[in-house]
């Protein structure tokens, strides 16, 4: 089996998702070949054949371009499949190609089963094994799914590519998150509000608590998205990533792009009215409760020690 | 300006979920239903839209069993003008290639200038649909959009990165846009509103008269994840429960010592 590995950067900076793409061929025990838009100055450690594009002529968001690339070099290399990260770069870029390649796309893998592919279902309750009906394959990959036992370490075979025009959507730039306002990671203790607050005035809750902690509040997205809470304050894939020594989620599902943010916490306490909650993969201790009538309590009795 | 929505009616996720008889679908019984949380971004900037051009003519698409038109009507009560209610009862099973295609079929030959769907689906989650819309049309797509402005014809979009970064991008209509979260403030109908939305035309159309296109995968097998452990769960009342997470709080981290 042969998989062609789509890599990612940004502004000439080699993302880390590109490593668990490795990682996926490893599991599967496939010989690959890498493709990249980005710069010779920052490569990825790599023993095998990089494509690679210089993102100042193919640009750093022009699907159309970058699909013609990938297509030259699919017709070099003839993959199996061709694997992208389930990101903003990938899961934007995968249906095209998997269209001009009339190929089964299969999103957010998160495992390999007899052959089939695994991936999640609502909010990731529940999971299902995929058959593709096509020879040919594009998967894109959970964020996290798949990661390397080791650094990675090798030299790639830099194999310069170029050609690809687009001109349909223009690209003018990126607008970068606004600074200031708190720092969430060097944050001790955080507890973050999920939309399960209900109402904006139980945010006071939620502070109250990382107060009696000594910590800082965060939030999930959609609590930042209602302008309940600062998106300075948002804890996710597209928010901050931490690493408290203790995080506690009230209210809060435990969606992929929101555990991303804060899995790697020390030690994970989960409020939430619904036992079968998904925070429950990832947490330490689950109160299974109504943040509205536990935190209270829970503040008070921390004040009084 | 014609516009298309195309929105899809999923289980509320915080459901208690079960596998179906089949074993490759989640049983649809006893569970409440709702818009997917992504399109109701999508129908929202459709009716912003028309709204600020001062006219123009929204169609919303939902393809689905009978029930889906309670969630349509939600649309239609937010201002879409009329729904195009594609009659299956076998859609769960449909994967995003063949969702799309029915789509496209739908909408090839209808000069909408703006179709919108979600960015992906809360069940599903293949985020593939609104992207193949738009190259089964041949008009261009951008996808996670969370931000939007129109001027004649001209599309100013912010796509949605890693990291809370924003990549700029212009196009021109027509085109396909998919709504990330956040894309603006979904509205809540009002009373008048939801009175007017029964008035308004719902067409049914079967599915069979625009699926051209076969399945390109399958789904196998469907079930729950195996619970990793390790976790504790407390259950009971909040005085006690709060009692014995400070224990374990003492015993387990540094943060009340
Ligand atoms: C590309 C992309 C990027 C994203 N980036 C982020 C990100 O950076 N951060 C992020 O958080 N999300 C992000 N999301 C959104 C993410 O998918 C989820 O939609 C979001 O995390 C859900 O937030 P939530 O858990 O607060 O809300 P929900 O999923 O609605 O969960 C609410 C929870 O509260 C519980 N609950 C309800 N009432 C109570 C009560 N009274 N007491 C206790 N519990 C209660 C419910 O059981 C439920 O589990 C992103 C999504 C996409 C597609």
């Amino acid at each position: 089996m042969k998989l062609l590995l789509i890599a990612e950067s940004r502004e000439g900076k080699l993302l880390g998702g590109s490593y668990e793409l490795m990682a996926f061929a490893q599991e599967l025990g496939a010989e690959t070949a890498m493709f990249l838009v980005g710069s010779e100055a920052d490569l990825p450690k790599y023993d095998g054949t990089l494509y690679l594009a210089d993102v100042a002529d193919a640009g750093e968001y022009n699907p159309e371009a970058h699909r013609a690339l990938i297509l030259d070099v699919i017709d070099k290399e003839k993959p199996d499949s061709v694997v992208f990260c389930h990101s903003s770069y990938g899961w934007d870029l995968a249906p095209r190609l998997a269209y001009t390649l009339k190929a089964a796309q299969i999103s957010e893998v998160v495992g390999v089963a007899d052959g089939n592919m695994v991936v999640p279902v609502c909010n990731s309750k529940l999971r299902r094994e995929v058959k593709a009906g096509t020879a040919q394959t594009v998967i894109t990959l959970q964020n996290g799914a798949f990661g390397l036992a080791e650094d990675p370490a090798g030299t790639p075979t830099v194999e310069k590519i170029s050609g690809g025009t687009g001109t349909v959507i223009e690209f003018s730039g990126f607008e970068l998150a606004e600074a200031g306002g708190v720092d969430l990671a060097k944050a001790q203790v955080i507890v973050s509000a999920g939309r399960g607050i209900g109402k904006p005035e139980n945010v006071a809750l939620i502070e109250g608590l990382a107060k009696a902690l000594g910590g800082e509040y965060g939030a999930s997205r959609p609590v930042v998205d209602s302008d309940w809470v600062e998106h300075n304050r948002q804890v996710g894939t597209t928010g901050q990533t931490v690493t408290p020594k203790l995080y506690v989620a009230c209210g809060i599902s435990g969606a992929i792009q929101h555990l991303a943010g804060m899995k790697k916490s020390e030690f994970i306490v989960a409020v939430n009215t619904d036992k079968d909650a998904p925070i429950g993969e990832v947490a330490d201790v689950l109160v299974v409760a109504d943040l509205k009538q536990f935190v209270p309590v829970l503040t008070e009795k921390i004040q009084a020690l | 300006m014609k516009i298309l929505v195309c929105i899809k009616q999923v289980p509320d996720m915080e459901s208690k979920f079960k596998v179906d008889e089949s074993g490759t679908w989640y049983a649809k019984t006893d569970l409440a239903w709702r818009m997917n949380e992504y399109d109701e971004y999508a129908v929202e900037q459709a009716v912003q839209l028309k709204e600020q051009c001062k006219e123009g003519d929204i169609t919303v698409l939902c393809i689905g069993s009978d029930q889906v038109k309670e969630t349509m009507k939600k649309s239609l009560a937010m201002g879409c003008d009329r729904g195009a209610h594609i009659k299956d009862d076998e859609a769960s099973g449909k994967e995003p290639f063949e969702i799309a295609g029915v789509i496209a079929e739908f909408a090839k030959d209808k000069d909408f200038e703006l179709i919108f769907t979600g960015m992906q689906s809360q069940d599903r989650g293949s985020g593939q649909v609104g992207i193949l819309v738009g190259e089964m049309l041949g008009i261009p797509s951008v996808s996670t959009v969370v931000e939007f402005s129109y001027e004649g014809g001209t599309l100013d979009l912010k796509r949605e990165l890693e990291g809370g970064i924003k990549a700029c991008v212009k196009v021109s209509s027509p085109a396909v846009i998919t709504c990330q979260l956040g894309l603006n403030t979904p509205r809540y109908p009002t009373l008048p509103n939801i009175m007017k939305a029964k008035k308004k035309e719902l067409l049914s159309i079967d599915i069979g008269d625009l699926l051209r296109v076969e399945p390109r995968q399958e789904t196998m097998k469907m079930y729950f994840p195996e619970k990793k452990g390790g976790g504790l769960v407390l259950e009971g009342e909040a005085a006690d429960l709060a009692d014995q997470l400070i224990k374990i709080l003492k015993e387990k981290t540094g943060v009340l010592a």
